[in-house]
């Protein structure tokens, strides 16, 4: 691709990432931080190309420890986002003061 | 061999950088967060898969390898962390992905044709290796492993200068000769700097520094994609730059401070030393059973967590209470100061953990309006995100952060364990108005003797 397409691209994306983000409430700070961190570790494919092209030793390894890196950053932040955001729940009933009468409902709702 | 052609290569990138463009508006609401964070690893497997199939690649068996032990080794972390450990990794994780881009950019040098692509390597190279180090440096402050204080020597603005002013000759030499030699250079100077620039800042700073990091590694990411040529690189990489910018910002305007400020404000004096002086001024103490009776005779209760709740591990003895008062028939909320706990909206995590339902979480703009109709604000282990020095005091360092407005309420009460000022270092003058009183000891003994007594009216 020509360095003017790709530039373009930059551009708007740019617009893009401030426009998603813009609203996010504060509740969700840290499981946004991370989760963003998670998709910058998408490095992992230039890694992987980098690696599949080397044919000297030490490019090879310097290549791999680069996938080794970008592969933890990657996994890593995906699966400790999915478990930050696994916790965050609903209340289960609607009314403040009757959660102990509605939770009884939803048990014998399910029986 | 390559199985699919550019064009279907292509297609699969953009599905790929559609998907992360979901995931972080899905992040931006707890209704879809969890969802838009699998779209995001869904998009993730997409590109990875793609680039097998697309690219022609040797040494397959050794890559697979390296995905293998990269998974097992943050895999089984990410699942154990505690969560009051979670802005460390954050800034592990996020330093090793800038290490990762530089490693990149550096193999790419010898390829590289033209001044601009090896403009773009530089980048890559010295940002990188930048968040690699600042996040190195940022981990071991908040794992404690080395003091979370300003790390301040004389000379240091002068030594920043010489390597930033070195770096920017490196870089030059690099993008003139193409040389390996000069890249490990600028490598280096890239991860001196990265440890110059992180050193002075101080302990509630550090996860702003995170943020600020993480956008950084984002642009390393998006400056690689230009180097390879890569569109989905540089819309992820570009996608982070920008969500981690206005995160960034916006946790500092929380804060009251400027993001130049945090970085550079150790050098103007020590802003976030202050004083560890015990005040002798008389304060109203109380006991369990009094601020039990104060809870049960409440309509309306508003808790305000600090860090040093998360400390005391106490954010499940807090639920439990919300739990036993809202039992009761009296409203309870949970104010959360935007820079509570160890990094912003971090409160927020650990309260989840507790099983504590995301509506109870109350924003800073929303819940400040309601304290004036609370019976009671009971604050746990904070003390700067309530002072009102930050409104009245223009001498104050908190200066201008915004607070919770918890005077307002009709009765406060500070769970403390000592009459230490909180981390700014200042006095609180609220902890001496008629309306409050304190209980002394440690935030999660306090609140299960509170909840005891809450239980036994």
């Amino acid at each position: 691709m020509d360095g003017m397409s790709l530039l373009t691209i930059t551009v708007l994306a740019v617009f893009v990432g401030f426009e998603v983000v813009s609203k996010v409430s504060s509740t969700l700070h840290t499981p946004l931080m991370s989760g963003a961190n998670a998709i910058h570790g998408i490095i992992l494919v230039g890694a992987i190309i980098v690696a599949g092209q080397a044919t000297d030793p030490w490019v090879l390894a310097v290549a791999l420890l680069a996938v080794v890196l970008a592969t933890a950053n990657l996994v890593g932040g995906f699966v400790v986002t999915d478990r930050m955001l696994h916790m965050f729940h609903a209340r289960k009933d609607t009314s403040r003061t009757g959660a102990a009468q509605s939770g009884a409902a939803q048990k014998a709702d399910r029986k | 061999m390559s199985i699919l052609d550019p064009a279907w290569t292509a297609l699969l990138y953009l599905a790929a950088a559609v998907f992360f463009i979901l995931a972080l508006r899905g992040l931006s609401s707890p209704r879809t967060a969890r969802r838009g964070n699998l779209i995001g690893a869904f998009g993730a497997l997409i590109a990875v898969v793609t680039v097998f199939l697309s690219a022609r690649l040797e040494n397959i068996p050794w890559i697979l390898g390296a995905i293998a032990v990269g998974s097992a080794v943050a895999a089984p972390v990410a699942r154990r962390v505690k969560m009051t450990q979670m802005p460390q990794l954050v800034a592990l994780f996020n330093g090793v992905g800038g290490g990762a881009a530089a490693l990149v950019a550096l193999l790419e040098l010898p390829h590289a044709e033209g001044p601009w692509v090896r403009l773009a390597i530089v980048f890559t190279l010295l940002v990188g290796a930048v968040s690699f180090a600042g996040s190195g440096v940022t981990f071991a402050k908040l794992q404690e492993l080395m003091t979370t204080r300003p790390v301040l020597f004389p000379g240091l603005p002068v030594v920043m200068a010489a390597v930033l002013l070195a770096s920017v000759a490196a870089a030059v030499a690099v993008v003139i000769s193409g040389s390996t030699a000069f890249a490990v250079l600028l490598l280096a100077l890239g991860l001196g700097a990265g440890v110059l620039l992180v050193l002075p800042v101080g302990g509630a700073d550090v996860p702003i520094v995170i943020s600020l990091l993480n956008a950084f590694t984002g642009l390393a990411v998006a400056a690689s994609g230009l180097v390879l040529g890569n569109v989905l690189l540089v819309v992820a990489g570009t996608l982070v730059g920008a969500s981690g910018t206005i995160l960034t910002r916006a946790m500092a305007a929380a804060m009251g401070r400027s993001v130049a400020g945090i970085l550079f404000g150790a050098f103007r004096g020590g802003s976030t030393a202050g004083s560890t002086a015990v005040s002798e001024r008389p304060v109203r103490s109380s006991t369990p059973e009094d601020v039990a009776v104060l809870l049960r005779y409440a309509q309306r209760v508003i808790i305000v967590p600090g860090y040093g709740l998360a400390v005391a591990q106490g954010q499940h003895t807090a639920a439990e209470l919300a739990q036993a008062l809202e039992a009761r028939g009296i409203e309870v909320d949970f104010a959360i100061h935007p820079v509570a706990g160890r990094m912003p909206g971090h409160m927020n995590v650990l309260l989840a953990e507790a099983n504590v339902p995301y509506e109870s979480l109350k924003e800073m703009v929303e819940i400040n309006p309601e304290f004036k109709n609370a019976d009671v604000a009971l604050v746990v282990g904070a003390n700067d995100v309530v002072n009102p020095a930050a409104k009245t005091s223009s001498g104050s360092p908190i200066y201008g952060m915004p607070i919770l407005e918890v005077s307002a309420a009709r009765q406060v009460v500070f769970l403390k364990r000592s009459m230490r000022p909180g981390f700014a270092g200042i006095e609180n003058e609220l902890l001496y108005e008629p309306q409050t009183s304190l209980l002394f000891g440690d935030a999660k003994d306090s609140l299960a003797r509170v909840l005891g007594a809450v239980k036994a009216l």
